[in-house]
Parts: C-alpha cells; sequence; structure tokens
C-alpha cells in the first residue's frame, strides 16, 4: 500500500521532502518580504519601513562590527551582554528559588499550606501591572529588571515543581525511608536529583515569558540592552536595526533552548522515557 | 479499647510465647470516617517464616502492610517489631511494591546501592560506591539480573525490576521484608519464576517475609504460613454492627518450612488446601463465627472483645 506524501493523516512525508517542508514557510516569508520592501523602496527611496537586505547589513556592520564612536564599544556586543546578564539573573534566581520552594512544599505539608496560597496569589499578578512599583522599589538599575523577570517566571515554576514532586507516587518516599534516609536526605538526594531535568523543562518554558519582562523592562528604563536598543531606534522608524534586533534576540533565545535540550539528552537520558 | 477485657480463645498468649515474635500485631483497628477495614486483628509472626497474606480484594491487605511499615497509622492497636513499636518507616523493614520501588534516575545497581549510599554523607558517596559495589553486585547475581546492572530501569522489563528491587531491600538486611502483591503484575511465567527465586533467596538470606497477594495459588506455594484476611465473618455484634464488620484473620494454615519445586502446584493436598481457603475466606455466603475461626497455627492468637464473643463476658484472661 502506498501512502499519500502530503495529504491525509496517513500522509509519510519521506526524509528530503520533510526538509524541504520545514524551510518553504520561512522561504515565503523571506520572499514576500523582499518582494514588498523592493516595490516599497522603488516608488521612494527614502521610505524606511521595509528596509533592504542591503540597509540592514549596514545596519549590522554600524553596531556589531564597527566600535561606537563615542563609547569605544561594540553596541550589539555590549547590548547582549547587558541582556543575557539579567536574563540570567532573574531566570536563575527563579529557577533555584522555584526549586528549592516547590520541592519544600510539596515534601512538608505544613510548608506546603503555608505557603501555596501566597505563591498562587503572587503567580496571578500581572508582572507588568507591578512594573512602576518595583521601578519605584528597587530603582530604575539593574535590580528592577532583574526582580521583574524574577517575580515573573519564579510563581511558575514553583507551581511546576510542586505539581511534579506532589505527583511522585508515595511508595517511592516510603522506599527511600525504609533505605535508611532522613528527611533532608529524602529532599536532597532522592527528589532533587529526579526533578532536576523538570526544572530545565520548566525553564524552557519559562524563558519566553522571561524575554518578554526583559524587553519591557529595558524598554521602559535602561541605558543599554538589546530592548533598549529596539526601542530607543523606534522613534526613528529605523526598522534596518529593529528587524536585525528581533532575529538576533530570537536565535539567542533558540540557541538557549537548544543547549538545554542538550544537557536533557547528554544528562538525563533516564528522564526521556 | 486497649484496655478492655480479652479472651484468648486459642490460649496463646503472645506474652507467654517462647522468646520475641519478629512481627507482633495486637488488636489493630484501621478506620476510615465510619468504615471500618480492619477490625482487631492479631497476628505474630515468627523470624525466618514467609508468611503469606490472602484475601478477597479490597479486604485492607494492602492497608494492613501499610501499617506494619509505618506508611499508615493505625487508627487503634500495636505493632511491635521485635518487640519494639514501629513508628514512621525506617530500615528496620523492607519494602517491595509491584511498582515504583525503583528510583528512575538510578540505574540497577545504583539503585541496590542506594541504601549503602544513604549511610554516608553525599561528599563521600563516590568512595561508598566503590566500597559496597561487590557486595550490591554480588546480590545482583543472586537475583540473576547482574549483566543488566548499569541500565535504568525504563530499559528493564518487569520481571528484571522485580528483581532489582529485592536486591535493593535486601542490601540493608531488614528484619522483615514487606512485599505488596510483588509479583501481581507479571507474566504468569515471569511469576513462577520470580517466586522460585523468591525461595531461594528466601533460603540463602534466612529472611523473615510478610508477603501480600491476591493470588491463593501464590499464597499457598510460597508461604511457610498463609494467613486469610477477609470480611465474610460473623459474631456475636449482632446484624447491627453487620455494617460496620472490618476485614480480621479468618484462618491461619502453617504449610511446609522447606522451598518446594513448582510441581506441588499441581498436586491434590495442595489443590485441597487452595480450595479450603477460598471457601473460608472467598465466598460471602459462608460466614463462619470469630470463635470456630480455623487459627490451626502454633503462633496464631485472636483476643476478642466482649461484644464479639458474648459468650466471654467477664471471662476476661489478659
Amino acid at each position: 500500500m502506498r501512502l499519500p506524501a502530503y495529504f491525509g493523516v496517513h500522509a509519510a512525508p519521506s526524509p528530503w521532502m520533510g526538509r524541504l517542508l520545514v524551510i518553504a514557510p520561512f522561504v515565503l516569508l523571506i520572499a514576500v518580504y523582499l518582494v514588498a520592501s523592493h516595490l516599497r523602496l522603488s516608488e521612494n527611496p527614502d521610505d524606511k519601513i521595509l528596509p533592504s537586505l542591503a540597509q540592514m547589513a549596514d545596519a549590522v556592520d554600524r553596531l556589531a562590527f564597527t566600535r561606537d564612536p563615542r563609547s569605544d564599544e561594540f553596541v550589539m556586543l555590549q547590548d547582549t551582554l547587558s541582556s543575557l546578564k539579567r536574563l540570567a539573573l532573574g531566570i536563575g534566581l527563579a529557577a533555584a528559588s522555584g526549586l528549592l520552594l516547590g520541592m519544600n512544599m510539596a515534601l512538608f505539608p505544613g510548608m506546603g499550606i503555608t505557603l501555596i496560597g501566597i505563591v498562587t496569589f503572587i503567580s496571578i499578578i500581572p508582572p507588568l501591572a507591578i512594573l512602576p512599583i518595583l521601578f519605584i522599589t528597587f530603582g530604575v538599575d539593574e535590580l528592577a529588571k532583574v526582580m521583574l523577570i524574577f517575580l515573573g517566571t519564579f510563581p511558575l515554576i514553583t507551581r511546576d515543581i510542586y505539581g511534579t514532586v506532589k505527583a511522585m507516587p508515595r511508595e517511592q518516599l516510603t522506599k527511600a525511608l525504609t533505605l535508611g534516609a532522613d528527611e533532608l536526605q529524602l529532599v536532597y538526594r532522592i527528589v532533587l536529583p529526579q526533578v532536576m531535568p523538570r526544572l530545565i523543562d520548566t525553564v524552557r518554558l519559562t524563558l519566553g515569558g522571561g524575554w518578554l519582562f526583559l524587553i519591557a523592562s529595558e524598554a521602559i528604563a535602561s541605558t543599554d540592552g538589546l530592548g533598549y536598543r529596539i526601542f530607543l531606534v523606534r522613534r526613528y522608524l529605523a526598522m534596518d536595526v529593529i528587524i536585525p534586533y528581533v532575529l538576533w534576540i530570537t536565535f539567542l533565545g533558540y540557541s538557549i533552548d537548544w543547549s538545554l535540550r542538550q544537557i536533557l539528552q547528554r544528562r538525563y537520558r533516564w528522564y526521556q522515557s | 479499647m486497649a484496655e478492655q477485657p480479652r479472651t484468648g480463645t486459642d490460649g496463646a498468649n503472645p506474652a507467654r510465647a517462647t522468646g520475641t515474635p519478629r512481627l507482633l500485631v495486637e488488636n489493630v483497628y484501621k478506620r476510615y470516617g465510619a468504615r471500618t477495614v480492619l477490625d482487631n486483628i492479631d497476628l505474630s509472626v515468627a523470624s525466618g517464616e514467609l508468611c503469606t497474606v490472602v484475601g478477597p480484594s479490597g479486604c485492607g491487605k494492602s492497608t494492613l502492610l501499610r501499617i506494619v511499615v509505618g506508611q499508615e497509622g493505625a487508627t487503634d492497636g500495636k505493632v511491635l517489631i521485635d518487640g519494639e513499636p514501629v513508628r514512621l518507616p525506617d530500615a528496620s523493614r523492607g519494602i517491595v511494591y509491584q511498582k515504583y520501588s525503583l528510583y528512575p534516575h538510578l540505574t540497577a545497581l545504583e539503585n541496590v546501592l542506594l541504601g549503602k549510599v544513604l549511610e554516608h554523607p553525599f561528599y563521600r558517596s563516590r568512595s561508598a560506591v566503590a566500597a559496597h559495589r561487590d557486595e550490591a553486585m554480588e546480590l545482583l547475581a543472586r537475583a540473576r539480573i547482574a549483566e543488566h546492572a548499569d541500565k535504568y530501569p525504563h530499559e528493564l522489563s518487569g520481571g528484571m525490576q522485580q528483581r532489582v528491587a529485592i536486591a535493593q531491600t535486601l542490601i540493608k538486611r531488614p528484619r522483615i521484608v514487606l512485599m505488596d502483591e510483588p509479583f501481581g503484575a507479571l507474566d504468569p511465567g515471569v511469576r513462577e519464576e520470580m517466586q522460585v527465586l523468591l525461595l531461594q533467596l528466601w533460603e540463602t538470606y534466612k529472611m523473615t517475609v510478610f508477603f501480600v497477594t491476591h493470588d491463593l495459588e501464590e499464597a499457598v506455594y510460597l508461604g511457610t504460613r498463609v494467613l486469610v484476611l477477609s470480611q465474610y465473618y460473623t459474631d456475636d455484634r449482632g446484624p447491627a454492627a453487620g455494617t460496620d464488620r472490618g476485614a480480621r484473620i479468618v484462618a491461619d494454615h502453617a504449610l511446609p518450612r522447606c522451598a518446594l519445586p513448582t510441581v506441588v502446584k499441581s498436586a491434590p493436598e495442595f489443590n485441597d488446601l487452595v480450595l479450603r481457603i477460598r471457601h473460608e475466606g472467598f465466598d460471602p455466603g459462608y460466614l463462619r463465627h470469630v470463635r470456630d475461626f480455623n487459627l490451626e497455627h502454633p503462633d496464631a492468637f485472636q483476643t476478642l472483645t466482649p461484644e464479639e464473643d458474648g459468650r466471654a463476658t467477664g471471662r476476661s484472661t489478659v
């Protein structure tokens, strides 16, 4: 029996066709852009909305590969480092506290009852709504930005780890005690290694929100960063900078996700099953 | 309730028995709200026994086991291991479940080593592994699973996982090994292999085993003693108590204290006993009075409250 190549629930695209199909939408999108850009620019060479590839390459060269005359720095590199530092700090703190809180809340009922209400409450507050509070409380420096990312992501991580540990079979915990584990060993030597890969998965999911909060806080009050740059040049309709920056952010996000996936596959072989 | 007068119908008061029993369960009740699951359970298991517990599904076998391991508390009564009351789960009692006994993030060998590694602080894990590796491998070899020592649980079949789980429990040399339907999820052929393996390990390591199963043939084949737990009985509490009557031990059979080949499963005496237990414990229409239970094992004892045994009021022997 021959299965259809593309249509229907039984479709079985061949490997090379699969690869082609993955690329097709990208090619289409780029083609549409190039055509539209060409049409607009041929009508008005000063149009800024849909810059040509050459104009974008120009902007990238200016921002990424030549030192800024005023600060004597590579602007794009500086923006990237600042943003990644904020993101890493915020998500890192959220992951560490979410892991510890979630695990201990799930294993110690007293702690769970005490904290689950407040964590749920915090998780429902829209983080952007309290952004002004953060700027007022923590100043307009790094701390407020890191706090926004932290507050936006740690309740989700906590609740996810809490749910994961709660769902672990009770037998496993009893079993550990019969093997001589005390309560601390139960938490840090039996449960912790088992939730580590889940934590990585949860971080992968919360990174999307992390980027959102990063760019929002940089847009409002900052002197560098990827979000700052995008919102700065927005005033001059500098799409030739914005588009490469967006692509660069997407690439960074994808690379981080890919690296985390690699860690999962190499270090936590047992987790995939 | 603990202080009320009781009568020993078999005349064997556990306190007078020679030597302290390995496991002693006395006057244990378990109630969930208004529902009584375990109703005045008395039993005493000597060291070295392979004691199986059978009963209709839902009669509270697993509840009894969870009380012995300490995962759940009894509503009333006492549970002693070597004369000491049990509290929360600890290394004195090992347990093998039907599943979830193994940790998915550890290989078979690491699962077996866990009991030893946990005796050392985490920064000495490496040396603990080195020190106990041979012992763990020996146990895995005895459980005939050594060639899969470096595989993760998800890479092993159900029977292999249970082999590792038994080795994992044995490395702590618990005073009693509790087993909760450990072979319940296995195919018949594998199941029989595991039964033979358990008997071999029981003989080698002089284990004391408390084995809960719903499979009568398994219970009779493995056990040196079969306890029948059932809610199908009657007593002098009258029909009013009928709805709130929990399971108790309705029969206690002594069996030969040696491992037998699986061919005994087709012997007529074997089948007679299986049929008899099925009648005693699994037939809702057959309600024997508490005074007439078939408690023939020498370690069996029974305490009855005056309500349960109307004739015994005022004849306390405690």
